[in-house]
């Protein structure tokens, strides 16, 4: 229950007897309070530089990701890149190959844009039957931003792309040069060389100066530190697209360049390891993205997934981010079994997880979607479900 | 005169809209490699296994295990034949497609701290003997530009285009 008048129980305080102190003085970068304590998952590692730390997104309001808790998935550390120093170069099949210094960039026409980023090893331990105890730790590995920077379209006309030039290998200046092959197609109309983040310069964990961004698709391509564009005729199958981020069939044959995010969503409320302390009202709600294009509909069932209603989504619903959805709910105090299902504007509706593995079996390691249920106890316990 | 300066104002103009320069050729070779998978962009070089095996020793061994069985890092060896089985391995031997690829991912990424240190030499020698360790060459094999490009993978057929959207609703 809530307490109303926290404070009073003992011997009220007349009004000039209130203790008052004096606040802090102004400060030229903020923080936030020392009561919030909301964090990305981080683990003992030997090697701490690669790996990922997940979004505390049951925690987070609205659909922007604040860019200190924004997932990372980095491959051998942050870099510390002076911007001053930090340029881009543009090769191979192009006219006239150039390097832009981030000052050059910045003199070009810019957009900002809301999109979703998500991790293609994002919710990689729901394949398993151990699935993930809660939000964070199974759906984290995605984030979502207001991002800043220059059409990818506006730079490449600069160059000027030669007839047969069909992909890009982007590189990185992280320490391991990380390189994604990237096609060339109108997918790309919406792609950015992003320098801003949120109202800021990007954070050195998404990339700063300057990443790729390609909304809608997985994190792994959508390279950071960006620091060079060769312009090829084929993909180049670099480690990244094939040891990594391809999924697996049964079969023993592997997809590559399976880019997409597609439609997901999941509730952040009531959601595993929560508590309600009681029956009565509650809101649920949660976060809906597709790669697609925008999220039409979400359903959110209380029974298992034998009932479904729609949930109201915030506006306005912008393409390729996350959309909130809220539900008004009174909980009768009895067991529950709640999850959320995402339709996307394609018409593509996201499948359950038996769904998902009865396709592509159990060793697909990437881009699972599936629906996530959650469990609520007659005691308010809210628990995942395991497969 | 007149003509002359219009002529130049109109260069500055073009000059000022100009956004970006052109890079000199030595510095386009700073940048570094970006290595295709018919072996496309290979530097010069050579290396052998028993080379590589010293190497490997030296500088991978701490991560990758003295055998490249895995530890820290992933295994680098084995797996073939598992990878439609429950429990897939998946290494250089049994999964990447490409020998260059190997090339290229080792002389951009490692060792893990070291990044970039490797001498083109080097990086053939540990390339031949984890390809040796893999049984895809002969111990006295001779790996540069031209052998490398020609090694044939066990797994080069194993990659398959997007197919999705897959699942269909019961």
């Amino acid at each position: 229950m809530l307490q109303l008048g926290v404070g009073l129980g003992s011997g009220m305080l007349t009004r000039a007897q209130e203790l008052r102190t004096l606040g802090k003085p102004l400060s030229g970068y903020g923080e936030r309070s020392p009561y919030v304590k909301a964090a990305r998952t981080t683990r003992q590692s030997k090697t701490p530089e690669a790996g990922s730390s997940a979004s505390p997104l049951a925690e987070q309001y609205g659909i922007l990701t604040p860019s200190a808790l924004h997932y990372e998935r980095h491959h051998a550390g942050v870099p510390a890149i002076d911007p001053a120093q930090h340029t881009l170069l543009i090769h191979g099949l192009v006219n006239r190959p150039l390097v832009f210094s981030m000052a050059d960039l910045k003199r070009l026409p810019s957009v900002s844009r809301i999109h979703f980023l998500e991790c293609g090893g994002n919710s990689g331990s729901e394949w398993q039957p151990k699935t993930g105890v809660d939000v964070q730790r199974s759906y984290g590995l995605a984030s979502c931003s207001e991002w800043t920077g220059v059409p990818l379209r506006t730079v490449l006309e600069l160059v000027g792309l030669k007839p047969e030039a069909k992909w890009m290998i982007a590189e990185g200046a992280d320490a391991c040069r990380m390189q994604r092959s990237v096609p060339l197609g109108k997918e790309l109309d919406d792609a950015m060389l992003a320098y801003g983040q949120n109202g800021e310069p990007l954070r050195p964990e998404q990339g700063f100066p300057l990443r790729l961004l390609t909304p809608g698709w997985e994190g792994n391509i959508q390279v950071k530190w960006l620091r060079r564009l060769h312009v090829t005729a084929e993909p180049y199958y670099v480690r990244d697209e094939t040891s990594k981020y391809s999924d697996l069939m049964p079969d023993g044959k592997a997809r590559v360049f399976t880019l997409m995010q597609e439609a997901k969503s999941v509730i952040t409320f009531p959601s595993g390891g929560q508590r309600l302390p009681g029956a009565g009202r509650y809101e649920v709600t949660g976060l809906a993205w597709t790669g697609r294009g925008k999220i039409t509909r979400v359903e959110v069932t209380f029974d298992g997934g034998q009932t479904w209603q729609n949930a109201p989504l915030d506006a306005p619903v912008l393409r390729k981010a996350f959309t909130r959805f809220r539900l008004p709910w009174v909980w009768n105090g009895k067991p529950a079994a709640i999850a959320s299902r995402a339709t996307d504007e394609s018409g593509y509706v996201q499948p359950t997880r038996e769904e998902l593995i009865a396709v592509r079996g159990t060793n697909s390691g990437f881009h699972f979607n599936g629906i996530k249920v959650w469990n609520i106890g007659a005691d308010g316990s809210v628990t995942h479900v395991e497969a | 005169m007149w003509r002359l300066s219009l002529l130049l104002a109109g260069a500055l103009r073009m000059a000022a809209q100009e956004v970006g320069r052109a890079p000199e050729a030595a510095e386009v070779r700073q940048y570094g490699l970006t290595i295709a998978p018919d072996g496309k962009g290979l530097p010069a070089g050579k290396g052998t296994p028993a080379q590589g095996r010293e190497l490997f020793s030296a500088k991978c061994a701490r991560c990758h295990g003295e055998k490249a069985q895995g530890d820290i890092g992933p295994p680098l060896v084995g797996g073939q034949g598992t990878l439609a089985t429950k429990k897939p391995l998946k290494t250089v031997g049994s999964f990447w497609p490409y020998a260059p690829t190997v090339w290229d991912y080792v002389h951009r990424a490692m060792p893990f701290d070291k990044a970039g240190t490797l001498a083109p030499d080097e990086v053939y020698s540990l390339v031949a003997y984890v390809l040796f360790l893999n049984g895809i060459v002969p111990e006295n094999a001779t790996m540069d530009a031209k052998s490398l490009a020609k090694v044939r993978m066990p797994n080069r057929d194993g990659f398959i285009p997007d197919p999705r959207p897959d699942v269909k609703r019961k």
